[in-house]
């Protein structure tokens, strides 16, 4: 399989904080890869760095086969990005919403094309109505929407859990399942161990700014993702030190 | 679906946004006339000028109301792409950026022209002195452009500090001040009746700061936005 994301020695700094040191990170085409990690182990700023928001100190990066931050533009026509902010205009109905992200995307002819993304994230009934009068599960079904509009090869999901309810994290995992069915690519950043458990197909957790460890869902028993995850944490309690797993 | 974004079609698709969400909202234009005629209000009552007197300073309170309410339109029309991370939502679209930044510039231009607008008859009314003109109009038209444009750079620029609502009048009144001095001249010369050639030069300044700083913010933007 070809990897389709590919970082190598990433290093990013905020002042003299260094947050990502000198990471290596692989994802294979169709993988479904849930980064985990505590607070501050760098997640979002990974994220924020593959979609181009943030340009790295150091480090090669290289997503379907274009390299960041050089050619950012053709990058961002093959990502989708999901943060725990939904990047929607209140005062713009759920339709007007899709329709402005299109045209950023250059889409054309597309009246079909939002129906069928608000069919598929559940709003096509309220897709007349403003997304300020959303619930929060709402808004973020419909970033989602958003996000895959102009079906992208890689969806970067940050946090896309966060705030939600049971019955809207439901509705979210249901739905980030039938994209990862489609042949996408997820990278997604979670504190929700349960969930992600049922959706990804590889885990790798983040510690100080490098991969720790990596495991494929296959070859973790049932339930096991927080045994794991713990193990890990404990590990690097007992002073287990940092290896590149990626 | 053709998915190639041009130029034009990126920039008038957020023009078509900023217009249609502030249709929706009007919190932006609302509070930019509010303000607006409050401080035509307050020079009115506080200053009780006799009427040669408020002839010779109708030009200069005319663009501080104005400049005052644009800067609380260029304040809300950031703020309004951050607090919901639509900034990123805009960065991470695979347009030229500078596209972005025209888009917000003509639709925070619409803003101010349309407050404008409502401003002039008002203001006629209550200084009972006319000063509805098409010369006077292109004044406005020419020392808004220059506003903005520098204008929805700096804002760009503030809208990632905390302190974004008095950053931006910091950066922008010293920045702007060439084409406030500008327009205050020419419309003076308008409302006191002098011909064009003795404004010309007034004119020509407007014109080439509208130039220079159009092609800064285009120069620019993109690193200004860059995290």
């Amino acid at each position: 399989m070809k990897a389709i994301i590919e970082v190598r020695n990433l290093i990013k700094r905020f002042g003299h904080k260094q947050v990502l040191r000198k990471l290596n990170f692989s994802v294979q085409q169709g993988e479904f890869v849930a980064l985990l990690g505590s607070n501050g182990a760098g997640k979002t700023t990974l994220l924020r760095i593959l979609s181009s928001l943030s340009k790295p100190n150091y480090g090669e990066i290289q997503i379907a086969g274009y390299y960041l931050p050089g050619q950012a533009a053709q990058v961002r026509k093959k990502l989708g990005v999901v943060s725990h902010l939904p990047l929607l205009y209140g005062d713009l109905s759920a339709e007007e919403n899709l329709k402005f992200y299109g045209r950023l995307y250059g889409l054309s002819d597309f009246q079909n094309h939002i129906e069928e993304i608000l069919q598929l994230v559940g709003l096509l009934k309220r897709k007349k109505d403003l997304v300020r009068t959303f619930s929060r599960g709402m808004q973020q079904r419909l970033a989602i929407g958003r996000a895959i509009i102009h079906d992208p090869e890689v969806l970067l999901l940050d946090e896309p859990h966060t705030g939600l309810d049971q019955d809207a994290a439901n509705m979210l995992d249901t739905l980030l399942q039938e994209i990862a069915s489609r042949g996408r690519t997820v990278v997604m950043t979670s504190h929700d161990f349960p969930r992600v458990a049922n959706l990804a197909t590889r885990f790798d957790v983040l510690y100080k700014g490098k991969i720790h460890s990596s495991k494929l869902a296959k070859d973790l028993p049932q339930h096991g993702l927080l045994a794991y995850y713990q193990s890990i944490v404990d590990e690097i309690d007992t002073g287990g030190g940092i290896q590149d797993a990626a | 679906m053709q998915p190639k974004t041009s130029f034009f079609k990126a920039m008038f698709a957020v023009v078509w946004k900023d217009l249609i969400a502030e249709l929706r909202g009007k919190e932006l234009i609302s509070a930019m006339l509010v303000f607006a005629l409050l401080v035509i209000f307050i020079f009115n009552f506080a200053l009780e000028l006799d009427p040669k007197t408020r002839s010779a300073l109708t030009a200069g309170i005319l663009w501080v109301t104005i400049i005052f309410a644009g800067n609380l339109g260029l304040n809300r029309s950031m703020s309004v792409e951050k607090d919901r991370g639509c900034l990123d939502g805009l960065l991470l679209a695979p347009v030229d950026r500078t596209a972005i930044y025209f888009g917000k510039s003509i639709a925070n231009w619409i803003f101010m022209l349309i407050v404008a607008m409502i401003v002039l008859p008002i203001y006629s009314i209550l200084y009972n002195t006319n000063i509805i003109s098409p010369a006077l109009f292109l004044v406005i038209l020419l020392g808004s452009e220059g506003y903005v444009a520098i204008g929805t750079l700096l804002a760009s620029m503030a809208v990632q500090a905390r302190t974004r609502d008095i950053l931006l009048p910091i950066l922008l009144f010293p920045v702007i001040l060439p084409v406030l001095i500008a327009a205050v001249k020419a419309s003076a010369g308008i409302l006191s009746g002098f011909p064009f050639s003795d404004l010309q030069t007034w004119f020509n300044l407007l014109i080439v700061y509208d130039i220079i700083f159009t092609s800064v913010a285009f120069m620019v933007f993109d690193s200004v936005v860059e995290e």
